[in-house]
């Protein structure tokens, strides 16, 4: 039951079902608030892209907000990030996110157009919503994917997902219902290059829900205050520690590499548990999802929730005693030694080399 | 003032171990705990009740021995505990799940009118953090997600008003009740139980609720029949085209070790050495 995870791995054949026929295209839900898109709706376009040419079908964005020239305007990025088509619904009543009004336009928008993928971000909106408009399709929702792909087989999306607190991945699949829905977190998928030339179509949804029945008010919004605050989503460099340092005090050679690099730090979960560093700096699926230039990972064993936050970087360099730790099998560069003697080290190094080549330069 | 807590009994993910060799996971031994999340669901419901008096009642969907986790609920201060429990549950996913849940609180409702029902913001195995907007919308409730705080609960006026995170701000949310709530970690302490209440726990009847006391006729909707996910396979995780690049050195010296990496980094990836001469605080 619940607890017996993770689940048990099953071969159900099927072919594609013939009342499945005429749900088509790849939609993509594109988060957007007081004028801001979320980069997670982007980044799943550009996933979108791929399944929908695998599929041989339209992808298409989803843009609901309020009714300003600025919502408009997020239709035409969907066509630069690589949408076909755009779904447009608004109204004063989609001003604020509120999940009532949001499920019910969603919800309709499905029922009309019947897409075949629908993909949100996990963000805490993407998650809200996610969640009630599968409950409302009454169909499956696979969270937090970190690969989508087409089984060819079935032409289903085969969404895949760590399995909790082993090393494992799983593939979920929801063969025998419509829509087939996910979430993706931030970062996750690689932001595509936008393409200003590109151009579609506009496909606009009346949506009249009187603000009198909607029952939760928005009273007010209060934004975060986000100076001084870490911000690893987008850190081009990051240096993380994990539990090998061993000790809170020695998580300062973490810091102190960070600072001579202009780099942010990061953390694994169980350093985090300690309390060694606050929990912002927690990378992994539970935590951030990274894409830095450079990632070095210092006493980390690579673990796979901590893997799916940080494989995405460009280049991983890791740091640990153990020869067999899984890190090396996903790192660029690895060092085995005792982080104690050799961070210092690698710290006091790039003092000397990146002095070098400023000026050099 | 009735208040629900749904919690869900995971496995202690800390002590989890993953065979070496078949990368599988080792189950045997791993103790099962309450989804830590839930916990500061359950601490918001006890504390409605010390605030407005009523009750509290916890739920949960799993096997006979997720009792045990109902009964540590009931020795912190709630009030009564359902177990539902039925083979026919087994493979839930969300869908399903929401499915049982909600059908069992449509029950409880009618012997005594829900005003909140509580879940944790997710779990630590499944993780989805979707069972709680499916029972929302099952019942029917509103559905305040990820909240940080009651800012007022007006029990006769049937308000109740809260902070949510939502991204990039808190937002304030004004509701009418009955709702549910998924509260936000970190936002409460569990307290300790009274010595009065870990007694009646240790005496107390569980109840154990079958799929028919649940209220549950239809078997299409409830455990892996009622799932529309279904997984494929569970696989470990590719290792990359090649293992990493290890830096040795004859003299096994750290200075050398780091000279040695950063030679090699730089010149395989000078963009990379360009940015970090242009940032580094030398
Ligand atoms: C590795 C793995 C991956 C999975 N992936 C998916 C997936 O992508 N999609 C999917 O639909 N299912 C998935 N499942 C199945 C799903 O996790 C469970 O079957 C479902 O019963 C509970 O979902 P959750 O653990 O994610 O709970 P969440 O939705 O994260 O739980 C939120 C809250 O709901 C309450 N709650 C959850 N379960 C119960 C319960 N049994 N009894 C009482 N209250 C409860 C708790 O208050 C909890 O804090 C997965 C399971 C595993 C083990
Ligand atoms: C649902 C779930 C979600 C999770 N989410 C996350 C998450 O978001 N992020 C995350 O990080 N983890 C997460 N975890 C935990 C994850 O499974 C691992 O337990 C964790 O990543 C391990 O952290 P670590 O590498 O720091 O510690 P360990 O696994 O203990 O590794 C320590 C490493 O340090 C090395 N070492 C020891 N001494 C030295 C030394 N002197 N010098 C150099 N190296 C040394 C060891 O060889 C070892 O490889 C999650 C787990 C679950 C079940």
């Amino acid at each position: 039951m619940t607890s017996e995870a993770p689940p048990k791995p099953m071969r159900r054949k099927v072919a594609v079902d013939p009342r499945f026929a005429h749900y088509r295209g790849v939609w993509v839900f594109i988060e957007n608030e007081r004028g801001q898109v979320h980069p997670v709706s982007w980044e799943l376009l550009g996933e979108g892209r791929k399944l929908a040419n695998t599929l041989s079908v339209p992808l298409a964005g989803v843009v609901m907000g309020t009714p300003v020239e600025r919502t408009r305007q997020i239709c035409q990025e969907t066509f630069h990030y690589g949408a076909d088509l755009c779904y447009l619904a608004q109204s004063d009543v989609l001003t604020d996110y509120r999940n009532e009004p949001y499920t019910q336009c969603l919800t309709d928008l499905v029922n009309t157009y019947q897409p075949e993928i629908l993909m949100l971000g996990a963000s805490t909106l993407g998650r809200d919503l996610a969640g009630s408009v599968a409950t409302t399709l009454a169909t499956g929702l696979t969270a937090d994917c970190t690969e989508l792909a087409i089984d060819p087989e079935s032409r289903c999306l085969a969404a895949t997902r760590p399995t909790f607190g082993g090393s494992l991945l799983c593939t979920i699949m929801t063969q025998r219902h419509r829509p087939q829905m996910a979430t993706v977190r931030p970062r996750v998928m690689a932001m595509p290059d936008p393409d200003v030339n590109r151009s579609g179509q506009i496909i606009e949804q009346a949506f009249a829900m009187p603000e009198a029945t909607i029952i939760t008010k928005v009273l007010e919004f209060i934004p975060d205050d986000m100076s001084g605050k870490p911000n690893l989503a987008f850190a081009d460099i990051i240096v993380a520690g994990g539990r090998g340092l061993k000790r809170a005090e020695n998580f300062q050679l973490v810091w102190d590499l960070a600072q001579l690099l202009g780099a942010e730090v990061g953390a694994s979960r169980p350093v985090v548990q300690a309390g060694w560093v606050e929990p912002d700096r927690q990378v992994g699926q539970s935590g951030k999802t990274v894409r830095p230039k450079l990632y070095i990972a210092i006493g980390i064993s690579g673990a796979v929730q901590h893997r799916v936050g940080m494989e995405g970087s460009d280049v991983i360099i890791a740091i640990n005693n153990d020869p067999n730790a899984p890190i090396f099998d996903f790192a660029h560069y690895g060092i085995v030694g005792n982080a104690m003697q050799i961070v210092h080290a690698l710290t006091e190094a790039f003092r000397v080399q990146l002095a070098q080549i400023r000026q050099a330069s | 003032m009735h208040s629900i807590v749904c919690i869900k009994q995971v496995p202690d993910s800390a002590q989890i171990r993953v065979h070496p060799v078949t990368n599988t996971i080792m189950r045997q031994g791993v103790p099962a705990i309450i989804n830590p999340y839930d916990l500061f669901a359950l601490e918001e419901a006890l504390r409605l009740k010390d605030q407005l008096g009523g009750t509290v009642t916890v739920i949960s969907m799993g096997p006979p021995q997720a009792e045990v986790a109902l009964r540590q609920c009931l020795s912190y201060g709630a009030d009564d505990a359902i177990l539902i429990s039925d083979r026919a549950f087994a493979g839930a996913d969300t869908l399903a799940t929401s499915f049982a849940l909600a059908a069992a609180l449509n029950k409880i409702r009618q012997n005594m009118p829900i005003d909140v029902i509580f879940t944790g913001k997710q779990t630590i195995d499944g993780d989805t953090a979707q069972v709680g907007p499916g029972v929302a919308k099952r019942l029917g409730y509103q559905l305040l997600t990820y909240v940080s705080k009651i800012v007022n609960l007006d029990v006769t006026q049937r308000e109740i008003m809260v902070e949510r995170r939502a991204e990039g701000g808190v937002q304030k949310l004004k509701t009418r009740l009955p709702c549910l709530i998924t509260m936000l970690e970190g936002t409460n302490e569990m307290r300790f139980g009274e010595m009065a209440d870990m007694f009646r726990a240790a005496r107390y009847n569980v109840k154990v609720w079958d799929r028919l006391a649940a209220g549950i006729d239809d078997l299409e909707k409830v455990g892996l029949k009622g799932s529309p996910t279904v997984v494929g396979k569970v696989f470990a995780p590719k290792p990359r085209s090649q293992h990493a690049e290890i830096i040795e050195v004859h003299d096994h010296d750290p200075r050398n070790l780091a000279e040695t990496l950063l030679a090699k980094l730089f010149t395989q990836h000078p963009k990379i050495a360009q940015e970090l001469a242009k940032r580094a605080q030398l």
